[in-house]
């Protein structure tokens, strides 16, 4: 035998063997992640019609609302455009992006976990050792997010189908389409890092750019708003530049445009055929992205600095995203007002408003609120960080060292929460120098965030020192203040469920009133929260 | 009888790293084959080649005569193969994971399995991440051994283990032997080599440097001498193959290359000898003559 047979292809079907035992492996491991995230995703669009249908019930009060959307940048960027009167329309407006989002990082998240997390682990090896094909893992893992995505479908086309069957279907596919171009993504990326865990950063990054194209593409034009309604406009470059944004433009239950589905299906097959390219041109639990000699001698001086180093990547390629942001944004805020030229009644709310410093205020506010939401996600890693330092035995050598449980975990929580202050300072330094002026103002409203991250962080202590069975559970607290923050206002949720979400108690800054009760409460709050959790954790047993 | 493994002239590089460069090795079909080298001389790399998880850069592998890389599934349905660094899934059972190992090979044999479990003491209702190491190996090991396959290969497969599994290990190797199974074991265990192995391959810098049954490899190196004579030695030191030789009146040490045993003893017998000890080396000699560089044994 010569080298030039180590060239052979195996056929096909051999590179798929093993594919169903693996699928059925995948499901079950994800028994419980896919059937959790799916029933939120159906549950947040399929609970929506209602809930419309109370705020909105008359043709009147919808041609308000979307008079409204059509003069308001902000809220564009926040949801998108709207394309029609009905509930179903509707329903796809105020959800859309969200539901696309969700079942994105859910394609991303079940992707990476068969695919790059095995390799890491080196599960895959022993894996690799049986009758499994070479194409056959990745393939499976992408069968799972498929069936995720294809059980969202259905329950949306179901749960929607009153509202009109074609849109249903339309919004259902249009979902998933966008949950399998994101699980694409993820399943290119898994072939270039070694790392699991910068495989889900990187593809979160994409998903993220994602989000803050559409969302300028949509608060620049109106998304044909008016056009669907009389008067010209379409959406912009922007926005047709992310998958999100074609999720928007498929315009569900609003004269569907089918054919933007083909293009969800084209992109998802395109980055799925370079992930089996690059897949087929390397070699098991190796990458293309190679990882770095590091320094043969280290100069690591204790637990704080060990935290610093194992954090650092993550906090850098968050204040990127932050600062990036909040450039984009800042830029779009002159924008915001502008657009009102063309609509008489928008114009007459926004000036009673306060005019249109009022309104830029708005945006700006609106903004920096979101950026203090993505904040608390922030936060979360990176106190969870903790957790998992601890159960995957990391923790344990360095706890045997002359290091206390305290110092130990500080060294984290210094970057946890001094890491989310640095993101708010950037993202208001991105916003302030985006928007050109007022820096001094745009700082405050960033900042006056910082004590409601804390507290999400806090509780994220609490339940890591107290319950650490219950770590996870910081991630319910901080989806649940997520959707609470983007989605309550616009739906006119009962204020005592408002009030749950510490974000719901700040000041609206820039243009409201600085308030300085809830901001010193919040912080006193997140330290209580804070200390309650060390001291859980200094009695308990360390899970080994 | 066909060859089970057989490699040639085996390249393989990590960017500027060479791990196998040229690395030869023959395992017969029914044998317990030691593959025997330091750390980082290429073993795991080969072991990895020959599951197609790997390919070569140049130079022939085969497993049962077929190519590892285009035929990996066919072969891999007659294989089974223990990692020494066990990870299991934290939230699934050790039952669950040796099941689907099972599946993943050509089967599995129920009462095997339940007696091999039974054998190595190890409780599969157990999740993953509850399991120490030992038991974690433990997981893999009867997985392995129950399936239904021919050739088993096995990569430091007992680290972790405690010498009473240790046994049972060695057992199980010895049983499979018997079944006419081809058994590949790394180790760095001696004992283990000593006791389970027909015939080593040991390693270094990827590179074969040594191929053999463990007396043949014994021939190869020295046997220390010590005596007492009668008379003055002489004549001891411009012997071919005499090394560190040592003489204090008429006592005599000295280290000699086996094969050149005869005529050193005729030499000392010229002399008379009073007492004498000849000592084969012990695994471990022929170990560290092998596994250190060439500089520091001269």
């Amino acid at each position: 035998m010569s080298a030039a047979s180590f060239a052979v292809r195996p056929t096909s079907a051999r590179r798929l063997a093993g594919t169903g035992i693996l699928l059925r492996f995948a499901l079950r491991r994800d028994r419980v992640m896919i059937p959790l995230w799916v029933g939120v995703n159906a549950l947040m669009v399929l609970s929506m019609p209602n809930t419309l249908k109370g705020l909105y019930g008359t043709p009147a009060e919808r041609a308000d609302l979307i008079g409204q959307m059509a003069g308001n940048s902000s809220l564009r960027a926040m949801v998108g455009p709207v394309f029609g009167d009905s509930l179903g329309a509707l329903t796809a407006w105020r959800v859309g992006v969200y539901a696309g989002a969700l079942a994105a990082v859910v394609g991303l998240l079940v992707v990476v976990r068969h695919t790059r997390d095995e390799e890491e682990s080196g599960r895959q090896e022993m894996v690799a050792s049986g009758m499994v094909g070479r194409r056959a893992s990745l393939t499976a893992a992408l069968l799972a997010a498929a069936v995720a995505n294809g059980a969202l479908a259905l329950l949306v086309t179901a749960g929607l189908a009153g509202q009109g069957a074609a849109g249903a279907l339309a919004f259902g596919l249009g979902i998933a389409g966008v949950g399998m171009v994101f699980a694409t993504t993820a399943a290119i990326v898994a072939q270039l890092t070694e790392s699991a865990r910068l495989a889900r950063g990187l593809t979160a990054a994409v998903l993220g750019a994602a989000f803050v194209l559409r969302a300028a593409g949509d608060s620049a034009t109106d998304g044909g708003t008016s056009q669907a309604f009389g008067t010209g406009g379409g959406s912009s470059l922007l926005t047709w530049a992310s998958p999100l944004g074609w999720l928007t433009n498929l315009r569900a239950f609003a004269g569907e445009r089918w054919w933007v589905l083909g293009l969800l299906a084209g992109a998802a097959l395109v980055q799925g055929a370079v992930a089996y390219a690059l897949a087929d041109r390397r070699d098991l639990g190796m990458s293309f992205l190679p990882s770095r000699p590091g320094p043969a001698a280290g100069r690591l001086g204790g637990a704080r600095a060990l935290a610093w180093r194992l954090q650092r990547g993550s906090v850098l390629g968050w204040s990127i995203g932050f600062l990036l942001a909040g450039l984009v944004y800042g830029g779009m805020a002159d924008g915001a007002a502008d657009l009102l030229g063309d609509n008489e009644g928008a114009r007459e709310i926004f000036e009673r408003m306060g005019g249109e410093a009022g309104l830029t205020d708005a945006f700006l506010a609106a903004m920096a609120g979101m950026l203090g939401l993505v904040a608390a996600l922030y936060v979360v890693t990176s106190v969870l960080r903790l957790h998992g330092e601890e159960t995957s035995g990391r923790a344990e050598p360095v706890l045997a060292g002359s290091v206390g449980r305290l110092r130990w975990a500080a060294g984290h929580l210094v970057v946890a929460f001094g890491g989310s202050a640095l993101l708010m300072l950037l993202a208001g330094a991105g916003l302030a120098l985006g928007h050109g002026e007022r820096t001094g103002a745009i700082l405050g409203a960033c900042l006056v965030q910082v004590p409601a991250v804390w507290v999400i962080g806090g509780v994220a202590v609490l339940l890591y020192g107290l319950a650490p069975g219950a770590a996870m559970g910081a991630w319910g607290v901080a989806g649940a203040v997520l959707l609470i923050g983007w989605v309550g206002p616009a739906l006119d949720v009962p204020r005592a469920v408002l009030d749950l979400s510490p974000f719901g108690h700040l000041p609206k800054l820039p243009g409201g009133e600085m308030t300085w009760a809830p901001v010193l409460v919040l912080t006193a709050l997140a330290v209580a929260l804070v200390a309650a959790g060390l001291a859980g954790l200094r009695r308990r047993d360390l899970s080994t | 009888m066909t060859k089970a493994i057989t490699v040639s002239g085996l390249h393989k590089s990590f960017g500027r790293t060479h791990a196998l460069a040229g690395l030869d090795l023959t395992v017969e079909t029914g044998e317990v084959h030691g593959f025997l080298g330091p750390n980082g001389s290429g073993k795991s790399t080969t072991i990895r080649v020959l599951l197609g998880l790997l390919r070569a850069d140049s130079g022939a592998a085969q497993v049962f005569g077929r190519d590892p890389w285009t035929d990996a599934v066919e072969i891999h349905r007659r294989i089974a193969y223990v990692p020494g660094d066990v990870t299991l899934w934290r939230n699934l059972s050790g039952g669950e994971v040796i099941d689907l190992y099972g599946r993943l090979r050509g089967g599995l044999d129920p009462h095997r399995r339940a007696e091999l479990i039974e054998r190595f003491e190890l409780d599969p209702t157990k999740k993953g991440r509850t399991y120490s190491k030992g038991n974690r190996q433990k997981v893999a090991l009867v997985a392995a051994f129950a399936s239904d396959v021919d050739l088993l290969i096995l990569d430091e497969p007992t680290s972790g283990l405690d010498p009473l599994m240790e046994e049972v290990f060695q057992r199980c190797v010895a049983e499979e032997r018997e079944r006419g199974r081809t058994v590949l074991l790394s180790s760095h265990i001696l004992s283990e080599v000593e006791e389970l192995c027909d015939r080593v391959s040991i390693i270094r810098k990827g590179v074969t440097v040594e191929s053999g049954s463990l007396a043949e490899l014994r021939h190869l190196t020295r046997t220390s001498v010590s005596a007492e004579l009668a008379g003055p030695p002489n004549g001891l030191a411009a012997l071919p193959g005499v090394h560190d030789l040592d003489v204090q009146g008429r006592r005599v040490r000295l280290q000699v290359d086996t094969d050149k045993l005869d005529a050193v003893l005729r030499s000392l017998s010229e002399s008379g000898v009073r007492s004498l000890t000849s000592t084969p080396p012990t695994l471990e000699e022929l170990f560290l003559r092998h596994y250190q560089d060439e500089v520091t044994v001269r």
